[in-house]
């Protein structure tokens, strides 16, 4: 049986502040139970939504860019709006979570709750840390999270 | 005056970066451009001075399509340079390690990219809101490919597990056994996709091209194999050099590629098909004739058709492969380094890729050639374009962007992703 609860975190670690999804799913390694699974994807599109195959609720993080200061945190519920800067013509190989979301919402397989946390990034240079406040946001969202799901499971 | 510039600018963070510009003059096509912006050449480079033994794990970072390709290009290149021979369930792995990726990336292609050109949708997204099965199916069919590169390759993405002589560990028979129900299940989607793209409506374009792709006695081309010509060509790999030259143009980063004394030829899964047809499973030879296909398909708009097919040939080889797979001993051929030249051919997804190593008697990489399908396509796409368009010249802008696209897609090149997010512009001059 597929676990209720799937965390994502989508990124490369080798990116700098594109890491920050990774970074969450690891921060949360010790919630993981039967109930829920924490994942860390490259945020190719389909294995992505593969991963959300048969999960009740979702909790996914990404890095964003939004011109908005670095660490800021959107929570976006991907039931009620697509997410941002999805244009109408992606394609596969550049097909991210965005596109992957959109591909779930119209094969109707969509976790019936899914949580979309895009944290602000800033620097995404090759083999550098996340930044201080990508950092600060990380440990922040991975507490938001944790809640969450105690309040999900509860 | 009829005259008009169709330029399509490129757009970064893709994995392959291009852009095609086709200028009209007076009802006549005078230019077709097909920029590409690619990074084997950077490779080239970085590999100097590295192991012998990183080739592989450095060039799978080539492409997150087909690192597969790469991979077995600069192992089997060293492996001939250092004398070592890797056959049995060590060669058997390697190709179900190839099939794994033709699944993937033929069913990413089809499905998600091509199909909706086909069935006048900008995207695999809008596609999925009235054909929901179809992407359902091709979701699963790519996962079971992934689920091959897992097990064999250590991840679906840039595998890490093979190594010069064989791999750091290879699979039991059981592990290889767990993935035989979706195979087979795979089998029966593989054969669904061959009959549902062969309805597709299809342009009348036979075109007359010179096909190149490995050419192996007893199996369809994967690994190995000398390299043959729809015009005569049948050659060991290590003549590649003489007969196919690469030149640099100026509107790309790409080099091209053509056949000395003859110019561009054709690599991918039609060149692979006519010169290979008859090493098809009989039932992938089977569904090719039920959907309309002879021996031979010289019409770049039903590749569709013709990589289905292979998909219905790498499903069915993977499952000949664990059908008789017996774990080996060891999972590699030890061998020490020593100077020399090495140079090897496999067929990526979208055609034949060859590279040429030199190393130093210490193993480290002197000198590194990569010819990636792409830039030996580039000629042959741009031919395409400039005679298509000619036809096409009447259309609105936006059908004609988009005959545009889907013809470049036919070869399904490293740039697929840049073309669906290609924006258009026409300069009537």
């Amino acid at each position: 049986m597929s676990p209720r609860v799937i965390v994502l975190g989508v990124g490369n670690a080798e990116r700098g502040d594109d890491g920050v999804g990774r970074a969450v799913a690891k921060l949360l390694n010790d919630v993981a139970s039967d109930q829920v699974s924490v994942v860390e994807l490259d945020g190719e599109a389909t294995s992505l939504l593969m991963a959300l195959d048969g999960a009740a609720l979702a909790y996914i993080v990404d890095a964003c860019v939004s011109g908005a200061a670095a660490g800021t945190v959107h929570r976006i519920d991907a039931h009620e709006a697509p997410l941002p800067q999805v244009s109408s013509d992606l394609s596969t190989h550049g097909f991210g979570l965005a596109a992957a979301i959109e591909l779930g919402r119209a094969l109707g397989q969509l976790p019936a709750r899914t949580i979309v946390y895009a944290i602000e990034g800033t620097s995404f240079d090759t083999g550098t840390p996340l930044s201080p406040p990508v950092a600060a946001a990380a440990a922040a969202v991975a507490e938001r999270i944790r809640s969450e799901i105690e309040a999900d499971l509860a | 005056m009829a005259s008009k510039t169709i330029k399509v600018d490129y757009l970064a963070r893709v994995e392959g970066e291009g852009a095609f510009k086709v200028v009209v003059r007076d009802g006549t096509v005078r230019k077709a451009e097909l920029r590409i912006f690619e990074p084997p050449r950077f490779f080239e480079a970085f590999l100097r001075g590295r192991s012998y033994m990183e080739a592989s794990d450095i060039t799978a970072r080539i492409c997150g399509i087909c690192p597969v390709a790469y991979q077995m290009c600069a192992v089997h290149s060293m492996e001939k340079i250092l004398g070592i021979k890797v056959d049995d369930a060590l060669r058997e792995l390697r190709r179900l390690l190839y099939c794994g990726e033709w699944i993937e990336s033929h069913v990413l292609h089809v499905y998600m990219l091509h199909a909706p050109d086909f069935l006048g949708y900008d995207s695999a997204i809008h596609m999925a809101k009235d054909h929901g099965d179809l992407v359902r199916t091709a979701l699963r069919l790519k996962k079971i490919g992934n689920d091959i590169m897992t097990m064999v390759g250590g991840r679906e993405i840039h595998p890490i597990n093979v190594k010069v002589g064989g791999f750091y560990k290879v699979p039991s028979k059981r592990d290889l056994q767990s993935m035989v129900e979706n195979l087979k299940w795979a089998r029966d989607a593989a054969i669904d996709m061959v009959r549902f793209v062969a309805k597709l409506d299809f342009p009348d374009n036979e075109r007359d091209y010179e096909f190149v792709s490995l050419r192996h006695d007893k199996e369809y081309p994967l690994n190995e194999g000398r390299v043959v010509s729809s015009k005569g060509i049948d050659i060991p790999v290590e003549e590649y050099d003489q007969h196919f030259k690469e030149t640099h143009v100026e509107h790309s980063t790409a080099l091209q590629s053509h056949i000395v004394g003859r110019g561009p030829y054709f690599v991918g899964p039609l060149a692979r098909y006519s010169l290979n047809f008859d090493k098809l499973t009989p039932t992938a030879q089977q569904v090719a004739r039920e959907a309309g296909l002879g021996k031979t398909c010289s019409n770049p708009f039903r590749s569709i058709i013709v990589r289905s097919v292979e998909t219905v040939y790498a499903v069915e080889e993977a499952l000949r492969i664990i059908g008789s797979y017996e774990q080996p001993e060891k999972p590699f051929i030890a061998a020490e380094p020593r100077a020399g030249v090495g140079c090897a051919a496999t067929e990526a997804p979208r055609g034949l890729i060859y590279h040429r190593y030199e190393i130093a008697a210490d193993g480290s990489i002197v000198h590194a050639r990569i010819v990636p399908p792409t830039a030996q396509n580039q000629p042959t796409i741009e031919k395409d374009l400039t005679s298509f368009v000619a036809d096409w010249l009447d259309l609105p802008d936006v059908e004609l962007q988009h005959r545009c696209e889907q013809a470049i897609r036919n070869y399904d090149p490293c740039i697929s992703c840049s073309c669906h997010f290609l924006k258009l512009d026409i300069d009537r001059a």
